[in-house]
């Protein structure tokens, strides 16, 4: 079995190898070339060194949308996974409807970004109409908008790893903690908590990453408005590459720039928790 | 992410497409005749272009295929269509500022039959090399009025003002008195507010950021004798602050809610008989035509124009041109680029194409090959050519084909709506868009 499953390696991994390469790495190399080039098609681009990345760097624009996306994934991370987790406790403590709770929380990840954007605008132009106002009345509507939308989106499935975490802690840990006079919160901070932390790091990796890379949700609450005071990265690229003639490779090179932050973001963050994993 | 995931893989599709014609080279393939591939601009008349697409097959045997861009993407998708080897031969740029990009992609066009027959060939886009691009519809815009609602005014006994119809509004200071009289009385009318929404919401504010914005710039060139700026006085501001304030103080929508509205509010709200006015061009006609319930009658639809208060702005007329140009793909093969000129020349020519220029497409063709009696016939459309027909009147040019680019218009838009929420005052909007002008116009020089 094992034999012929080696033999057959090559075959079974080639469809996925050239999607990967087709629609991942090529791509990708093409996008880094493309950063150090002036063009309008990227069949036809001409090398002009790191003016972009001068450009890119000289952008207040895009700092302000760094300093918006720190801001919101900082506020987002925590937030969904406090609820996530405190929502997953409840649900294995075996109270009536738990399946029902599960299945409600886990919904909303079911539907796409653009529509959970466009529904919530209505919904939040609905209640701010109350006090005469609208989303782009000023951008912190439209943060806590981001915030909101991200947390209702994402709880339910972190919510998921958590209890799959939560129910992998053998019980006698518990009783033991408890025999030995633990209280509760002594429990969860000193058995629970550790006991989860490689859920903990997956559910930071995918908030973290995420709330980071946030593009639809975005364009389609807010737009970046007003006055590109709602704009976050991935956002301010999109519109660095069509808002002027001949920036595409200013756009490009932002890109490339966004994918470092994220890359070094999301590394730190596996290596930190990870140390933080016990044995079981 | 979805959206960047989806470019991805079109950029490489793209990717793998161009290396393999490049093996494969250019002259191969192709049958004599040719084909034309044309990407559409407009995505409400579409299923026309298909239909005239399968017309034109059957009776010349030539294949076209047509491909529309959603609205708003247009760049987008002819940035990804034209890099691929079954690249558009026939596609569209919006002027002088489009053809700095796509310039490497535009065939001459100056020989062509179509240029000829051009009723101003100022209207073409071109330079020193030759002509690039050639207008292929007339679009107007201005201020759109339901004249059943403007007549039960004029009939009111208490009215503020001594004319007694919409024709003889002729200056600023006439359409002012006679819309705060209006807005005053709106409950004897039966409306909400004489203005439609001022529909600021991000993106949806070209109506104002670009169209409304036309007016000073075209004064301020008119004055210099110029068709393009690298750095503007906005000395007409004060002009745009004179209809914009009456726009957004006599509306049937308070400022502070006017960063929710898009265009289609709107465009509903005038539809509905909600709204007396509301600014727009002669493609509107479909957005009121089309909605449920709609209550405005075909004759009753008329267009004013847009009054700042400017001197001698009586003899002004609509805001007439245009921002689509046909232009050919040179890098298309020899034949591939004569079938779609041929297309295009059928199309402005034969009997059947012109049909289907002025009845199904509703274009106002600006080519010598159409008669006075081919002409649209919705009611938009048949003001824009009472206007230009009027020899006393001066229309004024589309001047915002130069404004340097989206990124200057969003900017202007977000200031203009901090202006209506009462966030931004009038001279900081004035003083951004000049330094905004200047620093756009400065980094897209390079």
């Amino acid at each position: 079995m094992e034999k012929s499953v080696k033999k057959y390696f090559p075959l079974f991994v080639l469809p996925t190898l050239v999607a990967f390469l087709i629609a991942f790495l090529v791509p990708f190399l093409l996008g880094i070339v493309l950063s150090f080039c002036k063009f309008t098609t990227v069949t036809n681009a001409t090398f002009v060194g790191i003016s972009n990345y001068v450009k890119a760097f000289a952008n207040e624009d895009f700092f302000n949308a760094l300093w918006f996306t720190v801001k919101f994934t900082v506020v987002s991370v925590i937030s969904v996974n406090v609820i996530a987790f405190v929502l997953a406790l409840g649900l294995t403590k075996g109270i009536k409807g738990t399946n029902l709770f599960r299945t409600v929380f886990f919904m909303p990840n079911l539907i796409g970004g653009i529509v959970l954007g466009y529904i919530w605008q209505i919904i939040i132009n609905g209640v701010l109409g109350h006090f005469g106002l609208t989303l782009s009345m000023d951008g912190k509507y439209g943060f806590w908008g981001l915030v909101v939308l991200m947390n209702w989106q994402l709880i339910g499935y972190m919510m998921i790893i958590y209890i799959a975490g939560l129910q992998n802690i053998s019980p006698e840990l518990i009783e033991a903690a408890k025999i030995d006079g633990a209280t509760k919160l002594q429990t969860l901070f000193n058995v629970t908590i550790p006991m989860v932390m490689p859920s903990v790091t997956i559910c930071l990796f995918l908030t973290l990453t995420n709330s980071f890379k946030l593009f639809d949700q975005n364009l389609a609450l807010t737009q970046g408005g007003p006055a590109k005071s709602t704009t976050m990265l991935a956002l301010d690229i999109y519109n660095t590459f069509y808002g002027r003639m001949g920036w595409e490779g200013v756009g490009q090179a932002k890109a490339v720039i966004f994918f470092i932050i994220v890359g070094v973001l999301a590394i730190t963050q596996l290596v930190l928790t990870r140390r933080k994993e016990v044995e079981n | 992410m979805r959206i960047k995931k989806l470019t991805a893989v079109l950029l490489s599709a793209v990717m793998a497409v161009g290396m393999l014609a490049g093996c494969g080279g250019s002259d191969s393939g192709k049958e004599e005749t040719g084909s034309v591939y044309y990407l559409n601009f407009k995505p409400e008349v579409a299923e026309t272009w298909e239909k005239i697409a399968k017309d034109y097959t059957e009776e010349t045997g030539v294949e076209v295929k047509v491909q529309t861009a959603a609205a708003g993407t247009y760049e987008q998708t002819l940035k990804s269509e034209i890099a691929k080897k079954d690249a558009p031969t026939l596609f569209q740029i919006n002027g002088p500022i489009g053809l700095k990009s796509w310039k490497d992609y535009c065939a001459d066009l100056s020989d062509t039959e179509l240029y000829g027959q051009l009723l101003d060939q100022s209207m073409a886009v071109s330079d020193e090399d030759g002509v690039f691009g050639i207008p292929y519809v007339e679009e107007g815009y201005g201020i759109i009025y339901n004249n059943a609602i403007m007549e039960k005014y004029f009939a009111l006994p208490d009215k503020a003002v001594d004319i007694s119809s919409a024709e003889e509004i002729k200056n600023f200071d006439t359409l002012k008195a006679v819309v705060e009289d209006m807005q005053a009385k709106k409950a004897d009318l039966g409306i909400d507010g004489v203005f439609a929404s001022t529909s600021l919401k991000t993106g949806e504010d070209w109506r104002w950021q670009t169209h409304l914005a036309n007016l000073p710039i075209y004064y301020e060139y008119k004055d210099d004798n110029v068709q393009d700026k690298e750095a503007v006085d906005f000395k007409y501001a004060d002009n745009f602050k004179n209809i914009f304030d009456l726009y957004l103080n006599n509306s049937c929508t308070e400022p502070a809610k006017l960063g929710s509205k898009s265009v289609e509010d709107s465009m509903s709200e005038f539809a509905l008989g909600k709204v007396a006015m509301v600014q727009n061009g002669n493609w509107g006609w479909g957005q009121v035509s089309g909605v449920d319930g709609n209550v405005v009658k075909e004759e009753d639809v008329k267009f004013l124009p847009i009054y700042t208060g400017v001197a001698g702005e009586e003899n002004q007329g609509l805001c007439i041109g245009t921002e689509n140009y046909f232009s050919i793909n040179s890098h298309a093969s020899e034949a591939d680029q004569k079938a779609s000129i041929d297309f295009i020349t059928w199309l402005f020519n034969s009997d059947k194409g012109k049909a289907y220029i002025t009845n199904d497409l509703g274009f106002i063709a600006p080519f010598n090959s159409f008669t006075e009696d081919e002409q649209p016939t919705d009611p938009l459309a048949k003001e824009v050519i009472r206007y230009m027909s009027d020899e006393n009147l001066t229309n004024v040019s589309w001047n915002f084909v130069s404004f340097p680019s989206q990124n200057f218009k969003d900017m202007f838009g977000a200031d203009l709506l901090s202006y209506a929420q009462g966030k931004m005052d009038w001279n900081t909007v004035k003083d951004n868009m000049v330094k905004n002008w200047a620093e756009e116009k400065a980094a897209i020089a390079e």
